[in-house]
């Protein structure tokens, strides 16, 4: 093909993209519909792993020290602890740091906490555990708890990494991940559908136009291009339409405090974290959707 | 330059258009086919550009089989066919001098010649003051008129012309007559299907009549032979 046709190419793709005026608007209209409802689905699914991840990263695993431990028994416990693998942050909390710690709590009515400062404070020494992957928390603490069983005089009085709880929770969390995979997947395959067959019917529209174009010498190529051409624009359009809405109206939604006061204690994603990749999956989808469904449908009409 | 064997062409709905024929039409030659309408002559043109198929027979072209060529290379035979539709089959969505320079976009012409060549050919046919015209806004005449100019413009060395005056004065229909001849002098081959009595018995040619599907007449220097 030579360059000059090229250039040719791109221009009466570009021209039919105006000129088939309401064929365009259907395509677009479908593409922009179907991609924004799989946005917005994505959005929600996006946000719900982070809550999910949030939720998870709160597991940790409090180890609590038998009293009177000595003092060099704790340090080679922390660094024991420090040097297991799956172990991201292992933090020191003392007899004295436990009882503030209560105190906050206890903050209106502290009066029975008087009187256990010091030599008299019966709370245990603990370690508090943060683990790299959270699934792995229990087999975590129950290595923790094996070895120090292991040693001739064991340290730990117990273990707390909310045996049971942990379990249901990464259970739920997994449904809730797998339910928002399938359902985005879905409906990515019906806006696919919707799509294909809305490009598909503005080309059989023009059947007659391909027929004259191979009677004229035309080669089949030659005549598929500047559908490629026109596929790939109306892609552009039709996805970036839903995106900058989608983007606007996430970005206004986390800038509203009283969304914000609604939802609670639940974090919303930065707009910033969901606009790329958001924006580049629908381009993608609109431009494999635009390209393929022109090319796929004009392919029937070609034999001429 | 054109043969036929034993061409027989039967549609999907049963209609028997062409029963059994044989042509052969020489280089340069310029024939007329006439025939009342429903007698098949435009399934036997649409034959030669293979826009149909033959149920059974054989038809060549340039030396090529129609029947045996590949997909990939029609177009290439088509660019050596210059064809006039009885339904002047121009794209719509594009303008008068847009629908004759595509023609010449096919073949990958130079910009600058596309816009000589096409001007020119559509002065021949008195279309200049409608370049950029769309054919819905044309008369049946002047969209008779550019599909003329489109079959031209290549310089194709056959030109089949499916009732090309159909539509046309008879002042505008002798303009069109000239064109041919001329394009016929300078060597190509010409197949034009008509009605028109006065054109076939004034400018002599070789005239091959069709009824029913049957080639009943073949005359080097004929006449139209019908009562219109
Ligand atoms: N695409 C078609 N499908 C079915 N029948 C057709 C088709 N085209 C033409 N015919 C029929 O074939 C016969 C010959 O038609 P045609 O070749 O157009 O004749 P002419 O050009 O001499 O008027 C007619 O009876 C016509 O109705
Ligand atoms: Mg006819």
């Amino acid at each position: 093909m030579k360059i000059r046709t090229f250039v040719r190419h791109i221009r009466e793709g570009v021209k039919s993209v105006f000129r088939n005026g309401w064929m365009t608007v259907a395509s677009i209209s479908a593409m922009s519909v179907s991609l924004l409802i799989l946005g917005l689905f994505m959005m929600l699914a996006i946000n719900v792993n982070q809550f999910a991840q949030h939720l998870e990263s709160q597991v940790e695993i409090r180890v609590f020290l038998k009293v009177n431990t000595a003092e060099e028994d704790v340090s080679r416990m922390e660094f024991d602890l420090e040097s297991m693998p799956a172990v991201k942050n292992v933090t020191f909390v003392s007899k004295q740091q436990a009882l503030s710690y209560l105190r906050t709590v206890f903050k209106d009515d502290q009066s029975f906490l008087d009187g256990l400062e010091g030599e008299n404070n019966p709370l245990n020494e603990s370690f508090t555990v943060e683990v790299k992957e959270p699934r792995d928390v229990s087999t975590v603490a129950k290595a923790i708890e094996n070895w120090d069983q292991q040693e001739p005089k064991p340290i730990i009085e117990r273990l707390r990494w909310g045996q049971g709880t942990v379990e249901e929770l990464f259970r739920w969390t997994e449904i809730i991940r797998n339910v928002g995979l399938v359902f985005v997947g879905l409906l990515g395959l019906t806006s696919m559908f919707l799509i294909a067959n809305t490009i598909k019917l503005t080309i059989i529209a023009r059947r007659r136009e391909i027929s004259i174009m191979k009677l004229v010498g035309a080669t089949n190529s030659f005549i598929r291009w500047p559908f490629f051409i026109e596929g790939i624009f109306l892609g552009v359009i039709g996805s970036m339409i839903p995106a900058s809405a989608l983007i606007y109206g996430y970005y206004r939604l986390t800038q509203s405090e009283q969304f914000q006061h609604f939802l609670g204690f639940v974090q919303l994603v930065d707009w910033q974290t969901i606009a790329y990749p958001l924006g580049g999956l629908l381009l993608v989808i609109g431009l494999v959707i635009g390209a393929w469904g022109s090319i796929f449908s004009v392919r029937k009409f070609l034999k001429v | 330059m054109i043969e036929m064997h034993d061409v027989w062409k039967t549609y999907p709905d049963g209609t028997h258009a062409l029963r059994g024929v044989n042509i052969k039409v020489h280089k340069n030659e310029f024939v007329y086919v006439v025939g009342p309408s429903g007698a098949g002559k435009s399934t036997f043109m649409k034959l030669m550009y293979r826009e149909e198929m033959p149920t059974k027979g054989q038809i060549f072209l340039d030396n090529f089989n129609l029947g045996r060529l590949k997909q990939r290379k029609i177009p290439y035979v088509r660019r050596n066919i210059g064809v006039i539709f009885q339904d002047y089959r121009l794209l719509q969505k594009l303008t008068v001098f847009e629908n004759v320079a595509f023609a010449m976009e096919v073949i990958e012409a130079p910009k600058k010649l596309i816009k000589k060549r096409a001007m020119e050919v559509l002065e021949l046919v008195n279309l200049q003051d409608k370049l950029s015209n769309y054919p819905t806004q044309l008369s049946g005449g002047e969209q008779q008129r550019v599909s003329i100019a489109r079959a031209i413009v290549n310089n194709p060395s056959v030109i089949i012309a499916d009732e090309p005056t159909g539509n046309l004065d008879p002042e505008t229909s002798w303009g069109i007559m000239r064109i041919l001849e001329e394009i016929n002098f300078r060597g190509a081959t010409i197949v034009m299907a008509t009605h028109n009595k006065e054109i076939v018995n004034t400018l002599r040619k070789r005239v091959i009549a069709i009824e029913k599907g049957i080639i009943v007449r073949d005359e080097l220097r004929g006449e139209y032979g019908y009562e219109d």
